[in-house]
């Protein structure tokens, strides 16, 4: 008989919900966007070599918070950030930091693909050549083949690497933007709604590559869509009115979550 | 808890839960109809038990398809989610109880008038009221969404255990007594044993329906001894 004592059934339930490593933690993120308060103190710890997805109604502050992942929010002047964000304990906001640098280790993938107007190959060949993470041809090369690679896209794509991406289907314009973001070798991968102009058989390859990527990356995904939360991440953090409602192990999220809140949201029951 | 923002959805929980509800109805009237038309011999009214399992399988089948065809159409979460799948499961135990229940009252005929004693019937009326009380409580509490009443109901079967222990121990006597009865004591004996089995079933349902309301498992329950198995060997 398999039998489990009941210390280490519950010894087996903690590991099974351990958070891991911190690979990136935010506290106290409040977000301003003039006079309006976008986020209200957030702590949030996004595990290492985990997928770790952001849910909640439009308007809730997901993607504001995932925009202060890698200061993406710099860009909108009535932007103002506090609180700290640490990536490997050092604060990403602090002026020392090199904000292009930053964006290298944390990569960002978007709602609507948005290849660059140039050949498949210049899309991957950009970031490294900028960073000068290549110099030589084969070099290049390489990195083209390996991010198309792991980006899954390499196989449909590999006859045509100077057409131009634009020319790509939607979803393999998405993953070619995925490509474009691991070819800098980045640490963090943040989406923001990657499969949300993509349709199912595309959705799911992006998905599939979000599997295979969580090996390597760190990965930060907003979704709208609760199966696909439920699907690709480990851990899910819901957000309400600015606000961090609950977070924790994604099985646990869907299946009995622990505030009202998020029941009513990914029950359908909202407002 | 709130509605939905599709009111259909509602309707559609909604329409499983009643028919939880009928199952659950239904199953406590055929598991009351068998024991009586036995206690009685009443072959008109254990026929109406066996007819009533059509009803009772047809009713499970609806819910089955109501319940994926609401998986496929709504991808239910959290206490929705698990109140599909309990609904599921507690349908399987519910027409289990009416196979057990029809079962009782296939062998009316064959228990025959004369052969049950007095304090005998009075036995197994008391353990169908001790398995009727259960089935129709659990129901009930599922219904009204009472979880903490679930805890004791479950510890409640102990007594049924209890109850069919005795009355194995007391169709042994019998037997013993007279081989002549061994037919209709063996009948009887199979008869308790279903109560009991109802017992385990309604033991189940309580299980599930924590489960759909909490999004916890009742802590596991301590492992019974089978009593009538010791008597076996003690006797032999």
């Amino acid at each position: 008989m398999n039998m489990l004592t009941d210390a280490a059934v519950e010894e087996k339930l903690q590991s099974a919900s351990k958070p891991g490593v911190s690979k990136m933690v935010g506290k106290d993120v409040t977000v301003h966007y003039g006079e309006k308060q976008a986020l209200f103190g957030v702590n949030l710890e996004v595990p290492e070599k985990q997928v770790m997805a952001l849910i909640g109604p439009s308007g809730c502050g997901k993607s504001t918070f995932l925009r202060c992942l890698n200061r993406m929010n710099d860009t909108i002047d009535i932007c103002r950030v506090g609180g700290s964000i640490m990536l490997d304990g050092e604060d990403i906001y602090d002026p020392r930091i090199d904000v292009v640098e930053l964006r290298a280790r944390v990569g960002m993938v978007f709602q609507k693909p948005n290849p660059f107007p140039k050949s498949i190959y210049e899309n991957i060949a950009y970031g490294p050549r900028i960073h000068g993470l290549a110099s030589k041809k084969s070099e290049f090369d390489e990195v083209v083949e390996t991010s198309l690679q792991k980006a899954g896209l390499f196989n449909e794509v590999k006859d045509r690497l100077h057409e131009p991406g634009t020319g790509l289907s939607g979803g393999q314009q998405q993953r070619l933007c995925i490509a474009r973001a691991i070819a800098v070798s980045p640490e963090v991968i943040l989406m923001d709604e990657p499969c949300s102009a993509l349709d199912p058989i595309a959705t799911a390859k992006v998905e599939e590559l979000i599997d295979e990527l969580r090996e390597n990356y760190t990965i930060v995904i907003v979704t709208h869509s609760m199966q696909q939360a439920a699907r690709v991440s480990q851990r899910t953090a819901m957000f309400h009115l600015g606000n961090l409602v609950e977070e924790g192990p994604t099985d646990k999220m869907f299946t009995n979550p622990d505030d009202k809140r998020t029941q009513d949201y990914i029950t359908g029951r909202f407002g | 808890m709130g509605e939905h923002t599709v009111s259909s959805f509602d309707e559609e929980l909604g329409h499983i839960d009643r028919l939880i509800r009928e199952m659950g109805d239904l199953a406590g009237a055929m598991t009351r109809a068998s024991t009586n038309a036995l206690l009685s011999s009443d072959t008109a009214l254990a026929q109406r038990v066996i007819s009533d399992d059509t009803i009772m399988d047809a009713k499970q089948r609806e819910l089955d398809e109501r319940a994926i065809t609401l998986i496929a159409k709504r991808q239910p979460m959290a206490q929705d989610l698990r109140g599909v799948v309990g609904a599921i499961r507690m349908a399987a135990d519910l027409e289990r109880i009416g196979d057990l229940a029809k079962n009782i009252a296939k062998r009316v005929g064959a228990v025959g008038q004369s052969a049950t004693p007095r304090t005998l019937a009075h036995s197994i009326d008391n353990m169908a009221g001790l398995v009727l009380d259960q089935v129709n409580a659990v129901v009930d509490f599922y219904v009204r969404r009472e979880a903490e009443q679930l805890v004791p109901l479950r510890d409640e079967d102990e007594k049924i255990d209890i109850q069919y222990t005795s009355i194995f121990r007391e169709l042994l006597t019998y037997m013993m007594e007279d081989p002549r009865n061994i037919t209709a004591c063996t009948h009887l004996l199979f008869c308790a044993k279903n109560l009991e089995r109802i017992g385990d079933h309604v033991t189940n349902i309580a299980e599930n329906a924590y489960y759909v309301m909490t999004g916890s498992q009742l802590p596991v329950q301590r492992p019974k001894l089978d009593e009538t198995q010791m008597s076996v060997e003690a006797d032999s």
